[in-house]
């Protein structure tokens, strides 16, 4: 597969695990509301995993649905924060502010890459990240200034989530290629801004920017924490037990 | 509140959009497709919200293209059924959708006169956040997501009745 295809289904990727996983709130939620929250930004997630998975699959001719419910774990190239476990509503809604602001900048510099398509998608990505970031620093505000429990488990959430944020500015040999070519964005240039709003907003919240000593890596790479596994086993197997089935 | 005028700014998306519509060869066929509404907003035609972008011959075919909402919307499969559906029932044959992501679709894109539909229905229009039930403005953002992408949920504090807002994107 051409590079812009390998780029666009990791991507795809990212937001295809994160969907899912968003996908799995849904009936679980604190609240109605939240409910509804989490289960339409999943419904963001699947959107914009369907329009990158199948513009990469047009570079082989796969359809977008081989790609999701075909591939085995270490084909899948998505950042390992969006496949970690949804845990309490805190680590659900942190993460989420994390990536928020993440994919703010992201989406923002990839509707001005070459790749026509790639930018048309990421300009609407970014419309909806918009809002997701609105409601996900609400939340963390919420939760951090309300009471002694909710700053607990916020405080909990971020310390176990900050190793796994290194990876969001790690550039491998394909994206470089690709940023050196106006395709891809050069996400080394997005975590001076990412640190410092991020840190603003844990601070006034009343957290601590954890200070973690070890970082995780290899979602890229297709090595993965323990839990994709699982979450493909509930995701594929469908078209696994029933190959080519459709509405 | 000082009673203001609006000052109605039309996107220039709106304005491409008007313009492809009235200079088509194929204007019976965008009035054949006024027909396809929204399917969660039935006072709102796809024309009306921004989706059809234009429709044109090529060919044998009928070529209509749309711009979609959301991302994840649901509603975009089934309007492109009703749209084959309606040329179909138009007597076209041969129909082809397209899809056209930029520029990436705007809630701006919708007409005073949809929005004031909207507003009849229910549905508080973009910025436009009076209570549809008894045109107070005590309101407030119960939460950003409603009942589908497209929509926030508010309450009126005055009349304490629950309503959606479509929202601006
Ligand atoms: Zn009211």
């Amino acid at each position: 597969m051409s590079d812009i295809g390998l780029y666009a289904r990791r991507l795809g990727d990212d937001a295809l695990i994160l969907g899912q996983r968003l996908c799995e709130w849904c009936s679980n939620a604190p609240v109605l509301e939240e409910d509804l929250a989490l289960a339409n930004t999943a419904l963001d997630y699947l959107g914009r995993a369907r329009l990158l998975l199948s513009y990469a699959g047009s570079f082989d001719g796969k359809s977008e649905d081989e790609l999701a419910y075909l591939r085995g774990e270490r084909e899948f190239e998505n950042l390992l924060l969006m496949e970690l476990p949804n845990g309490d509503f805190a680590f659900s809604m942190a993460r989420q502010y994390l990536l928020d602001v993440y994919e703010g900048g992201f989406f923002a510099a990839l509707a001005q890459s070459s790749d026509e398509q790639l930018a048309a998608i990421a300009g609407k990505a970014a419309k909806e990240v918009a809002y997701h970031l609105r409601r996900s620093a609400e939340w963390l505000r919420r939760l951090g200034l309300g009471t002694d429990e909710s700053n607990a488990r916020t405080q909990a959430a971020l310390d176990e989530l900050w190793g796994y944020t290194a990876e969001l500015f790690e550039m491998d040999a394909l994206e470089e290629r690709l940023a050196a070519a106006g395709v891809a964005v050069d996400r080394r240039a997005l975590e001076a801004d990412w640190r410092a709003q991020v840190t603003r907003a844990i601070t006034e919240a009343g957290l601590q920017v954890p200070e973690t000593a070890w970082s995780v890596r290899g979602g890229r790479e297709g090595v993965h924490t323990e839990y994709l596994g699982h979450l493909l086993s509930e995701l594929q197997y469908l078209q696994r037990a029933h190959p080519g089935l459709s509405w | 509140m000082v009673a203001h005028d609006v000052i109605e700014l039309v996107p220039q998306a709106r304005v491409d959009m008007r313009r492809r519509r009235s200079s088509s060869p194929c204007a019976d066929l965008f009035d054949v497709l006024d027909a396809v509404r929204d399917p969660e907003i039935p006072v709102l035609s796809i024309w009306d919200l921004g989706i059809l972008q234009d429709v044109r011959r090529d060919a044998d075919a009928v070529v209509v293209t749309i711009t979609p909402t959301y991302s994840g919307c649901p509603a975009m499969q089934q309007i492109e059924s009703d749209i084959i559906d309606a040329l179909h029932q138009a007597g076209e044959t041969q129909v082809l959708v397209e899809r056209q992501l930029a520029p990436a679709w705007s809630s701006d894109w919708m007409d005073a006169d949809a929005r004031r539909r909207l507003r009849e229905y229910g549905i508080a229009p973009l910025y436009d956040l009076r209570c549809p039930q008894c045109g107070s403005d005590e309101v407030e953002r119960v939460s950003e997501f409603g009942s589908t992408a497209c929509k926030a949920l508010y309450r009126c504090l005055a009349c304490r009745e629950p309503f959606d807002q479509f929202k601006r994107i």
